[in-house]
């Protein structure tokens, strides 16, 4: 019992953060996309039109739970779940601080990328059940772009972790005390960037949502609050790329310079909560400027540009480190 | 007009590209192929532009046949018009193409005049002029915001929106209404410019060209956006001719026709203007010759602002218009095309019947050609090209 207490109150703090993200990022992309459009986004519920994502929740919560006569019960029933669970295992093994994270597991970083690659399963089981055409060519987009996309992930985040020598994410973090990995791995995080962008489904690469060609995709059929999980997922995986980022490229909780400063240490998790949402910020930027990318250059672009470009600076990467590095 | 004629009877060449990336089922493997996908796109689809309802063949995401059904937004505007006296008819047709009503009411007006014999003053054909390329402008700022949209480009779309509003508030000052305008009737315009009008008019014009060529960067200017355009929908030029495309996309596949220039009326005659013409015949041609023609809008308006003569702004025409026997085509160059009205009359109040050639429905016709063989988001991106209106195309 005593054991599992902590652990029960660590798990909920999680869920806290997911949901408290959820409203903040969709409020946040709001307003971002707004001023970015030269519009003011949401005014009117509560100050600075604060309330309206509560005011949404509300209206999702309360709508009528619909589903289609010819869809898959089970699969429809589940899928949002298959969604979401991930993107909220994927929580788990962030570190936030020093000694700040749910679970602190060797292989952290090897956990968070497994369960985000369950996400497509969860996505095609949508775009199948709802027996809809528009779905299902979504849940098929779906499934192909984070195929292609996850390997580029994959290999861009190994250059991190042969500098730290770990997959523990905490490691990962407290190896970048004196030099943020982004320097010396640049190359890794342009592709990371951009991978962790098409493994979000964000414009240019929401191929699965695609709203001027599939209306929303897989989401067509889904109302209520499970469009909600649906979303809120969405919105997740944006906070886990960002948040994975930081751990990879920015040096988690560290400030520059001030590494070893009590009070920047203490500030740890707030520090890295802000370098994750300035990556969230890039993220709704591109979302905001860009078209969308075709669904064949999209594999084009994924199997011959950055999985190549990828594999050769891991090789590079070990090269370097094996024969000039470690001496 | 310098154009060399051709055989639009010839038979036209495979007028599309079969894009790279996806590749059919190889022979051989039949007994892997799969059935095709009938997919409804629209009459409810954000990318059809109204009410357009487009029946796709897929086979995975690549169209294999297609076919554009129309008529979801049909009123019978050519019916009522003919229980319409003259001067009311410019009421319907403002409904028919709604992003520019002023067009199709100048074609009406202008075919109601040669029929009656009215000479329209000159400052009458100045004013109508400057509307309509007003207007020209308001609509081709929505087809590129919304051609950004088909893309998946939000931005531009509301970047535009900003300019045309500009627009439509100097034409409400001018017409006294937004969209539903029933301003140039037969024998002039309604209403004389109101004082001061050229103030607004130059205030938009001194930030037309930073505007522009903002939303043209975000737009144009960009890689992903060039890449999902060049090479895409190509209309051979043959094709088009046989097609009898208009407008934007007929100059796009290097046919130099434009209405304006070639059949002048109103003031284009006394306008210095250029008529822009690609020959590639894809969806990037046709983004750059309709960008390349607001400017060229911009710059007759800026002439007709400055030469804007004195003098009455419509002919004496009596109350109720009884045109003498007979039939009468006038055309103008609305934002999608040759825009014609064909009226006959029978010499009562009323016309005995109108048509109206409507662009738009020509330049759709060409759908079920160009689709077939892209995919889909080529689909959706091919149909936002052709700057298609509903209610001109239904009427």
């Amino acid at each position: 019992m005593n054991a599992v207490a902590p652990i029960a109150i660590r798990i909920l703090a999680m869920l806290g953060l997911l949901l408290v993200n959820g409203v903040v990022l969709i409020y946040m992309l709001r307003k971002v996309l707004g001023r970015l459009h030269i519009r003011i986004g949401p005014n009117r519920v509560g100050p600075f039109g604060l309330l309206q994502t509560v005011a949404d929740v509300v209206k999702l919560l309360t709508k009528e739970d619909l589903m289609p006569d010819s869809a898959d019960k089970w699969l429809f029933w589940i899928a949002p779940f298959v969604v979401f669970v991930p993107s909220f295992l994927a929580y788990l093994p962030l570190a936030f601080g020093p000694n700040l994270a749910v679970t602190r597991l060797d292989t952290g970083l090897l956990f968070l990328l497994a369960v985000l690659s369950l996400i497509p399963i969860g996505v095609l089981m949508a775009g199948w059940a709802s027996n809809s055409k528009w779905s299902l060519v979504g849940g098929m987009r779906a499934a192909g772009q984070q195929i292609a996309y996850e390997v580029p992930l994959l290999l861009s985040v190994l250059g991190p972790v042969m500098m730290a020598g770990s997959l523990d994410l905490s490691k990962i973090i407290e190896a970048q005390k004196n030099l943020w990995f982004v320097f010396p791995q640049f190359i890794a995080f342009i592709i990371y960037i951009i991978a962790a962008q098409a493994d979000t489904q964000q414009t240019p690469f929401d191929m699965s949502e695609a709203e001027s060609e599939l209306i929303t995709g897989f989401a067509n059929e889904y109302g209520g609050m499970r469009f909600g999980f649906l979303f809120l997922a969405e919105f997740s995986n944006m906070f886990i790329v960002a948040a994975l980022g930081t751990a990879l490229f920015f040096g988690g909780w560290y400030l520059p310079f001030l590494a070893d400063n009590p009070i920047a240490l203490s500030l740890g998790p707030v520090i890295f909560i802000a370098k994750a949402y300035i990556g969230i910020f890039v993220m709704m930027w591109a979302r905001g400027a860009l078209p969308r990318i075709r669904v064949d250059q999209l594999l084009a672009f994924a199997w011959k540009a950055l999985i190549p470009i990828s594999l050769s600076w891991v090789v590079i990467w070990a090269c370097i480190q094996r024969l000039v590095l470690v001496r | 007009m310098s154009e060399p004629r051709l055989d639009v009877h010839a038979q036209p060449g495979p007028c599309w590209s079969v894009p790279k990336g996806l590749r059919r089922v190889p022979k051989g493997l039949d007994e892997l192929a799969t059935e095709h996908l009938v997919l409804n796109m629209g009459p409810q689809h954000p990318s059809t532009h109204g009410v357009l309802h487009v029946l796709l063949e897929l086979d995975g995401e690549e169209v294999q046949a297609a076919e554009a059904s129309v008529g979801y937004l049909h009123r019978g505007i050519e019916k009522l018009a003919e229980s319409r006296k003259y001067h009311q008819v410019g009421t319907l047709l403002d409904r028919s193409d709604y992003l520019a009503g002023l067009h199709t009411e100048a074609a009406f007006a202008m075919a109601t005049e040669r029929l009656a014999e009215i000479e329209v003053p000159r400052k009458a054909e100045w004013i109508r002029a400057l509307t309509m390329e007003l207007c020209r402008l308001a609509s081709h700022y929505v087809w590129a915001g919304t051609y950004g949209m088909d893309a998946g480009a939000m931005a531009p779309f509301l970047y535009i929106m900003r300019d045309r509003e500009m627009i439509l508030d100097i034409l409400e000052a001018i017409t006294g209404g937004r969209m539903m305008f029933n301003y140039i009737r037969p024998g002039g315009v309604f209403a004389d410019l109101p004082a001061g009008i050229d103030q607004p008019i130059r205030a938009f014009l001194s930030t037309f060209e930073t505007y522009l060529a903002e939303m043209d960067a975000l737009l144009g200017g960009n890689e992903i956006f060039q890449a999902r355009m060049h090479g895409v929908g190509v209309i051979s030029r043959e094709t088009a001719m046989a097609f009898g495309l208009a407008g934007g996309t007929l100059r796009a596949s290097g046919v130099d026709f434009d209405v304006r220039r070639d059949m002048p009326y109103a003031a284009y005659p006394e306008l210095d203007f250029d008529v822009p013409v690609a020959t590639g015949g894809d969806c990037w041609d046709r983004y750059v010759v309709r960008i390349e023609e607001m400017r060229q809008a911009a710059r007759m308006i800026r002439q007709l602002v400055d030469g804007m003569p004195e003098g009455d702004f419509t002919a004496k025409v009596p109350k109720v218009l009884r045109p003498p026997a007979g039939e009468m085509y006038a055309a103008v160059e609305s934002p999608r095309g040759e825009l014609g009205i064909h009226i006959v009359s029978d010499g009562s109040a009323t016309p005995y019947r109108m048509r109206v050639r409507s662009p738009a429905y020509y330049n759709l016709a060409i759908c079920d050609e160009a689709l077939a063989g892209s995919l889909i988001a080529d689909a959706v991106v091919i149909l936002g090209s052709l700057d298609i209106v509903l209610g001109e195309i239904d009427r």
